[in-house]
């Protein structure tokens, strides 16, 4: 009799082997290009610091918006899987509902959208 | 048969085999005043994405006013048509009950008198708010922002998306409802705390003080709800009270749960040794939006509070009912006695605050008939003088916005009678003398512990009365019997809207003293007990 628990240990021995494999490996058979981004607390991105006087050398606030719009528009899909799933049986009362929701999202959308927030520059 | 006509009857067959989802029974006739203000809070964000920005300020104030009094409309034809009030509607989630109701009619009102204060734009030109609250403080920018009139108009729907959180989170009959509804009424309070048009980086202070905070007692009442999870198997007030009365389940869940929860609410009420974020907060925020805080938010929290302690906990109220003695001491200790030492009037009136959050606590814990109504009743009282309060505050100003150090408030009542009896009337009712509903409050409350067996929290709570009595007195003495400096502060001509709200206010205070009964009848009549089906 297998143990319900067996499954998840090997799960778990399977993402370390794979976790150490990967970082083990990587230095052996990959390509080495250093350059100055390497050595960055982020390799990617903006530099965290410091910012250019233009700016206050504040961190452009941009970044969190996109951010922000990234989790907004996550969060709509986290609920529009499960309603996609069982929208038969949800019926009217569910696309209504549904609707609303995507509605809410929206007016944020258009709010961020017409106040410039999209315009990059 | 075509291919066509093949893939109809496969999904014929697996449509006939769709069992439809019942769709929960909604109340939308108790529910709509807080659809009402929340369907309104979205309509205020379009208005800000589409108005053009020299309409934007009156079409919010329309709305934000013409939504508080639709939401109220609609309170009271609910009232009228449902005597037997008490439904539990949306699957259970909320539970509009004749507290619940009791509490967003409070809530309504005194964000009115609330927006008005917000609303101002004469008593500092152009209003208190920013119009672009990002930019440095003290930079040039800045200084060319405060002599701008343009205001951050956000803050109508912000207020409004805050009050429905706090409708949501009195009447919420589970706990993950009433945190959402914790995070819907803190988010948008954290942003219009930083967004004052003087004295900038006090406020940004504060708003970050307030942030960082709010989510950490956020994360202590998420914490409880997952350990009660564990105990209860449930997040719905009714199982967890039926689990409590069983013996069977082991209580350190139960009590670790219970404690985290607590605090994450006492944080909210300012209550006690939670309040380190009140004093800053209340100072460094815009006055019209600590007036907002200091009452409805009160409301909202301790509405939550007497909702958790009577629905979920009233069975083990053996177990934690010292605790919470002493918690209510604590809070009245440092609310009166740290009071005294205060020379900033809004910080001053913070530190009231957590005073009387100790004294709405111990109504709180009475879990009876009377201690629920005496605290409601107070809560309504309360407010009421706090937002007329932070009216008159927002009056008393130098060339450099408002004079809030004590000092500048030495005679006032030479330079302007009205403004200084008003505000004396103010105290008076914070302080809990008679003909003030400040007064009836505390007998309401004071009364129900006395009935519930807590003589010796009453006494201590009339020390701190009497110890707090002597710093609202020492404002009254300033203001009458000190001479007023030469470079003193003036005494603006409010606005009609702030006008209104002090009115509001000190009528309120003043009815409620002398005439309490219809108020305390309402709050009071039979059968006033929270419902949690």
């Amino acid at each position: 009799m297998l143990d319900p628990y067996v499954p998840l240990v090997l799960m778990f021995v399977l993402a370390t082997a794979f976790s150490a494999v990967s970082v083990l490996v990587a230095p052996l058979i990959g390509p080495r290009r250093y350059n100055r981004a390497k050595l960055d607390s982020y390799e990617c991105g903006i530099e965290p610091s410091p910012q250019p006087i233009v700016g206050g050398g504040r961190t452009p606030v941009a970044y969190y918006l996109t951010a922000m719009l990234f989790i907004l528009f996550d969060i709509e899909m986290v609920f529009l899987y499960p309603f996609a799933v069982t929208a038969d049986a949800l019926g009217l009362f569910g696309l209504v509902e549904i609707a609303l929701f995507i509605a809410t999202v929206g007016f944020a959308y258009a709010y961020v959208w017409r106040r410039g927030g999209l315009d990059w520059n | 048969m075509t291919v066509l006509e093949a893939a109809h009857t496969s999904l014929g067959g697996f449509l006939a085999q769709v069992t439809p989802i019942q769709a929960p029974e909604i109340d939308y006739a108790a529910i709509l005043p807080m659809l009402i203000v929340l369907g309104a809070a979205c309509v205020g964000v379009l208005f800000e994405a589409f108005l053009p920005r020299y309409q934007r300020w009156s079409w919010q104030v329309a709305l934000t006013l013409l939504t508080l009094v639709g939401a109220g409309l609609a309170l009271v034809v609910y009232l009228r048509d449902n005597p037997q009030q008490g439904v539990v509607t949306l699957a259970g989630v909320l539970s509009v009950d004749r507290p619940a109701l009791f509490l967003w009619g409070t809530l309504l009102v005194l964000a009115f008198g609330a927006v008005l204060l917000i609303a101002d734009r004469s008593v500092e030109p152009g209003g208190a708010f920013v119009s672009h609250a990002a930019v440095r403080p003290g930079t040039i920018q800045d200084r060319a922002q405060a002599a701008r009139l343009g205001m951050q108009t956000e803050v109508f729907p912000l207020t409004l998306f805050a009050l429905g959180g706090m409708m949501v989170f009195c009447a919420s009959n589970n706990l993950l409802t009433m945190f959402i509804a914790l995070e819907v009424l803190s988010l948008p309070l954290y942003l219009m705390c930083g967004l004052a048009r003087r004295r900038r980086l006090l406020s940004q202070e504060a708003a970050v003080k307030y942030f960082l905070l709010g989510a950490f007692a956020s994360a202590f009442f998420l914490y409880g709800v997952a350990l009660l999870y564990g105990y209860a198997n449930s997040v719905r007030l009714r199982d967890i009270a039926e689990a409590a009365a069983g013996t069977n389940r082991s209580d350190t869940l139960l009590y670790a749960g219970l404690g985290l929860l607590v605090v994450g609410l006492l944080f909210k009420a300012s209550v006690g040794p939670f309040h380190a974020w009140t004093p800053d907060v209340y100072q460094g925020a815009p006055t019209p939006v600590t007036a907002f805080m200091a009452a409805c938010t009160k409301v909202a929290a301790f509405g939550g509070i007497l909702r958790v302690l009577t629905g979920a906990f009233q069975a083990t109220s053996w177990e934690w009912r010292g605790v919470l003695w002493g918690v209510a001491i604590v809070s009245m200790i440092i609310g009166a006695v740290l009071g005294l030492t205060q020379t900033d009037i809004k910080r001053m009136i913070a530190y009231s605050s957590v005073a009387h959050a100790g004294f709405l606590l111990v109504g709180s814990i009475a879990l009876t008939g009377e201690g629920l109504s005496g605290t409601l009743f107070y809560l309504l009282a309360y407010g009421f003088t706090t937002v007329a309060a932070f009216g008159v505050v927002s009056l008393v100003r130098t060339a450099d916005g408002e004079a809030t150090h004590l000092s500048q408030w030495a005679g006032l009542a030479k330079r302007s009678p009205l403004v200084a009896g008003v505000f004396t009337f103010l105290l008076l009712a914070l302080a809990g003398i008679p003909l003030t509903s400040g007064f009836i409050g505390k007998f309401v409350v004071f009364s129900a512990a006395l009935k519930d067996g807590m003589a010796p929290l009453v006494v201590v709570a009339l020390l701190a009365s009497a110890v707090a009595a002597f710093f609202y007195l020492r404002v009254v003495v300033l203001m009458y019997f000190s001479e007023p400096s030469p470079e003193g502060p003036t005494v603006s001509v409010p606005g009609s809207f702030t006008m209104v709200a002090i009115t509001l206010g000190t009528v309120i205070t003043f009815v409620l003293g002398v005439w309490p009964a219809f108020v305390l009848d309402w709050a009071g009549a039979g059968g006033f007990a929270f419902s949690t089906t």
